[in-house]
């Protein structure tokens, strides 16, 4: 548990960068703080490892206050993510990600085969071992960084924007990456990023911070979305909310057709749904290509996993020319189909956000 | 009186004993080895320090700009005058001129480094023992060799003035030659000095070289 016990702090020359802050990060949650540049999410982040120290309130780490502890010993048992990674130039992958071990007082070659099992895990490829920063890309260096902040097995995993420099479509990897690996491996991450998307597909938790280091609100995603506490949160989630709120609801009770049998060549007669079209199933890629009464192939379509969010249900039906989508079941079976009408009754007004 | 050059070079007792070339050449090499030694040892920490902490940074370009106008052989002369003859004079004359460059390479070296390593050196539990150790002077290195390059061409080249003052070295030949008009003796000093601060900035160029391949290049 890490508590922010009435937490300020004020910079030489009047800047109010954090302001009486009030906050309880669980052990082994993801938090993520959020919001605008001059929000003072980084700064109270960096209040946990003692990089910035606060003038006034108290943090604590499991009830211990972190100014009692030396800051050395405090850092190495918290990993630490920065934006541009913040690699050595100077040292290898394989080097850079055995640091903190290194620190630690393990012997080169420890720390080295603890980088290596550190490096599989976050899908380095090994050959990249000996090669330099420099010599990387963004996003390959981004993983180093984390890496590097796992190596040693941190109780605490902090991330300063971690993701914020690489392009979108490396960083939506890193992103799913990053939430597998926290179901995995289970940390107490506090992430600090200014984009709410961001909060919102990784956080178990997201605390909302508007300028001077206010918090507006702590809660889970959906409750930010569907109940926004001030007209400042509202104003950060308002671009798509209701489309958004549909990531956090299931297609639990989704009313579906069974498929009918495929035909030579694999071909699925869907007459029934839509005359003239036909469906064809690739399980390696786990997609399908619709095909209609002339042969024009349409696709590939992504197949839809039964625990899908309704997002990701509604997408795939909006994305096909028949507005049809395949279901695959818990078992990997594809045996039914959904359509657009099917969804009609999932897609009922948020009722939280009645409430 | 390049013919003179020639003629004194094609000379072999002018290769041998005390006053021979190989031993001037010796004299000049170690005069400029221990004021470059003492530069550094007084520089470096000082460097480190400034370039570190960021504490005293604008002393540090006035200071080095008053040392850079200083007249080595005014300084030489008056040290002679207060001191009396002897080594320690002409070799605080030449420490004076080498810790200007010595200084602003490890100084710019240090004060370089990406902010952003060193924030994540600090961040991930190093202590500023270790950020200075295994981070700044590794990264460092490049700009501090040209600094100490910078500050070994200075020196040869001007510890000539050496002679000025009884002692050996390749200004033996330049002063001598000077009292005696042997322009031709004159002009072996000269040729020696120039040839030797020649090959020493090349070999130095192929060390800096050598520590800062590509791969230091910080990608960003």
């Amino acid at each position: 548990m890490i508590t922010f016990e009435s937490v300020s702090k004020l910079y030489p020359g009047g800047t109010q960068a954090v302001t009486d802050l009030d906050l309880q990060i669980a052990t082994g949650s993801f938090t993520v703080l959020v919001g605008p540049s001059g929000c003072g999410k980084t700064t109270s982040m960096r209040m946990i490892n003692r990089m910035v120290a606060p003038t006034g309130g108290r943090v604590l780490i499991d009830g211990q206050d972190v100014a009692d502890i030396r800051a050395v010993t405090l850092r190495l048992g918290i990993g630490y993510v920065l934006q541009n990674a913040g690699l050595f130039p100077h040292r290898t992958v394989l080097d850079n990600i055995a640091t903190v071990q290194r620190l630690l007082g393990l012997s080169k070659a420890q720390a080295r085969t603890k980088a290596h099992e550190a490096m599989e895990r976050v899908g380095l490829d090994a050959s990249l071992a000996t090669r330099y920063p420099a010599q990387l890309s963004g996003g390959q260096q981004q993983r180093v960084g984390v890496a590097r902040a796992l190596a040693a097995d941190p109780p605490i995993l902090l991330m300063d924007e971690p993701f914020s420099a690489v392009d979108p479509i490396v960083r939506l990897e890193l992103q799913q990456e990053v939430a597998h690996l926290q179901a995995e491996i289970k940390k107490t991450i506090v992430m600090v990023t200014h984009d709410i998307d961001e909060a919102l597909t990784l956080g178990d938790r997201i605390a909302v911070l508007a300028p001077g280091g206010v918090l507006h609100q702590y809660a889970a995603p959906i409750d930010i979305l569907a109940r926004p506490a001030t007209d400042f949160v509202a104003s950060l989630v308002a671009k798509d909310r209701g489309f958004r709120t549909l990531s956090f609801e299931t297609l639990t009770g989704l009313g579906t057709t069974t498929l009918p049998a495929s035909g030579p060549g694999g071909l699925i007669d869907m007459s029934a749904l839509s005359p003239g079209w036909s469906v064809q199933v690739n399980r390696d890629s786990g997609t399908a290509a619709w095909i209609d009464a002339d042969g024009a192939v349409f696709g590939p379509h992504p197949l839809v996993p039964a625990d899908a969010s309704l997002r990701t249900g509604l997408d795939a039906v909006l994305a096909s020319p028949t507005s049809a989508a395949l279901l695959v079941d818990g078992t990997g079976n594809i045996g039914s189909y959904f359509t657009l009408a099917d969804l009609g009754p999932l897609l009922r007004p948020n009722e939280q956000a009645r409430a | 009186m390049i013919n003179e050059m020639l003629a004194y070079f094609a000379q072999g007792a002018n290769w041998a004993g005390e006053a021979g070339i190989p031993a001037r050449l010796g004299e000049h090499l170690w005069y400029s080895f221990l004021a470059v030694a003492a530069a550094a040892v007084l520089a470096f920490p000082v460097g480190v320090f400034i370039g570190h902490t960021g504490v005293g940074r604008v002393y540090l370009v006035s200071a080095s700009n008053v040392l850079r106008a200083l007249p080595s052989l005014g300084i030489m002369t008056l040290l002679v005058l207060l001191m009396g003859i002897g080594l320690l004079p002409p070799l605080a004359a030449l420490v004076l001129i080498a810790i200007p460059p010595i200084l602003a390479g490890v100084y710019a070296g240090v004060a370089n480094v990406d902010p952003e390593v060193v924030d994540a050196a600090r961040a991930i539990g190093m202590k500023d023992s270790r950020i200075i150790l295994q981070v700044e002077l590794p990264l460092a290195l490049p700009l501090i060799l040209g600094g100490l390059r910078g500050a070994i061409l200075q020196v040869v080249a001007t510890a000539t003035i050496a002679a000025y003052v009884n002692l050996g070295g390749l200004g033996r030949y330049i002063f001598d030659g000077l009292a005696l008009y042997d322009y031709g003796q004159v002009l072996v000093g000269a040729v020696l000095v120039t040839a030797l601060a020649l090959v020493l900035d090349g070999l130095l160029a192929l060390l800096v070289k050598a520590v800062s391949p590509a791969r230091r290049a910080i990608a960003r």
